[in-house]
């Protein structure tokens, strides 16, 4: 397999033909940003947060589904690229009701860990408060839209992995929310097969376990990609 | 020098925050001795002051008397901090916001589930009226610091008290100076 060397942020990395900058930056122990990247689903390129300048290219560009080409140069952490991360997840946390000190997620969450771990101490931007009813018509499970960020995992992990189906994507803009089967309640699904593969990917606490309350929600999120790679590459690593 | 003048001020919140102000325990001490405590819940005090170096302030604001009270103390204090989440970001205390303004909010409360003739407690001079929506704190004065947490831990809120008392020692320092000029430059105007 042919090996290309690129550099990103200074540094030379070798990575494989084929593989995303994504790829090349974490194998070579360097952290780029992500939010609905996650590892055994497909990839969408829609938190815009892996955004990297590369040289030559007047357009920032997404890393997770940008592949590595020889000879790059590739910057994941300028000033402009650090201001846009910062506003995209200030915009996040102010499209929904995120209450982390109520939230089933506090101290186990991606989007609190991005904003953490981005310096942000507040918000610049209005909040929007907007009205969202919470699903337990589930009998394990719970749906929360006020803490959805919309990175589709829950989408991908039930279409891709469990085959079911049961997650999609309804409404426009702001105003989308994820749904199961035709807007039915969760409960009453009829293709929901309680795998709970949904749950172990949400980032935050729109999916949760019934009965955890505030902090204790626990999730493997590696499971997923272990299920991904036993399928696929018969490696079985449990 | 003189010491430095502190506030702390109590909005729409659970108190909570100024619990964690006393859990700093014996390090209260050590303050007491750097600051004068000069307008808090935790003591008897009904007017805030002029001229304050520090305040820090708890809770969002939710009602007429949090917005006038946060308004006087912006006016009076060179330096203002967001003092916990309710602050920062509106947190439990906005949790009433996407139910609507507040008729929407009082008429359940107060009317729907009222027993013998249920009514709405005539607001003033009683009572503050309630705004609409409740806003951090930001959205209404500038804001200097912001201290996140529900409640910030001890630990957090003495690092920042920390942070500036020792940045005052220094800024005391350069004021002695004649050829260094300038004291404090911080952010203060009411937009």
């Amino acid at each position: 397999m042919a090996v290309l060397t690129l550099t990103i942020d200074e540094r030379p990395v070798s990575a494989r033909e084929g593989d995303t900058i994504l790829q090349a930056a974490r194998e070579a122990g360097l952290t780029i940003p992500t939010l609905c990247q996650l590892d055994g689903l497909s990839l969408v390129g829609a938190c815009r947060l892996c955004l990297v300048e590369v040289e030559g290219s007047r357009r920032l560009l997404a890393a997770c589904v940008t592949r590595a080409t020889e000879g790059m140069i590739v910057r994941t952490a300028t000033p402009r690229l650090i201001e846009y991360r910062r506003m995209i997840v200030e915009l996040l946390l102010a499209e929904r009701n995120h209450l982390c000190a109520v939230c089933v997620a506090n101290g186990q969450c991606e989007l609190q860990q991005l904003a953490t771990n981005l310096g942000i101490d507040h918000v610049r931007f209005r909040y929007q408060f907007p009205q969202y009813a919470v699903d337990i018509s589930h009998r394990q499970f719970g749906h929360d839209p006020n803490r959805c960020v919309l990175c589709t995992r829950c989408v991908r992990a039930c279409d891709e992995i469990e085959g079911a189906h049961t997650w999609d994507v309804a409404g426009r803009g702001s105003h989308c929310t994820v749904i199961t089967d035709l807007a039915t309640p969760w409960g009453e699904s009829t293709t929901c097969t309680s795998c709970g593969k949904c749950v172990q990917a949400c980032p935050t606490g729109a999916l949760f376990h019934r009965g955890s309350t505030v902090a204790e929600m626990r999730r493997d999120r590696s499971r997923l990609s272990l299920l991904v790679l036993a399928r696929e590459k018969k490696q079985w690593l449990l | 020098m003189a010491a430095l003048k502190l506030a702390t001020a109590w909005l729409g919140g659970c108190s909570g925050c100024h619990m964690s102000f006393l859990d700093m325990d014996e390090w209260l001490l050590e303050l007491a001795g750097r600051v004068e405590l000069v307008y808090s819940p935790l003591m008897d005090s009904k007017v805030y002051p002029s001229a304050v170096d520090l305040c820090l302030v708890e809770g969002a604001v939710a009602n007429e008397d949090n917005r006038e009270l946060l308004l006087t103390i912006r006016k009076h204090t060179r330096v203002l901090i967001a003092f916990g989440d309710c602050a920062v970001t509106g947190n439990v205390t906005a949790m009433r916001n996407p139910f609507g303004g507040a008729r929407e909010v009082l008429r359940p409360v107060y009317l729907d589930n009222g027993d013998d003739n249920p009514c709405v407690p005539s607001a003033r001079p009683s009572l503050p009226l309630l705004l609409d929506r409740v806003e951090p704190i930001m959205s209404v004065v500038a804001v200097d610091h912001y201290l996140p947490g529900c409640p910030p831990p001890a630990a957090r809120i003495r690092r920042i008290l920390e942070e500036l008392l020792d940045d005052r020692a220094s800024q005391e320092q350069l004021l002695d100076n004649p050829r260094r000029g300038h004291s404090w430059n911080v952010s203060s105007s009411i937009p």
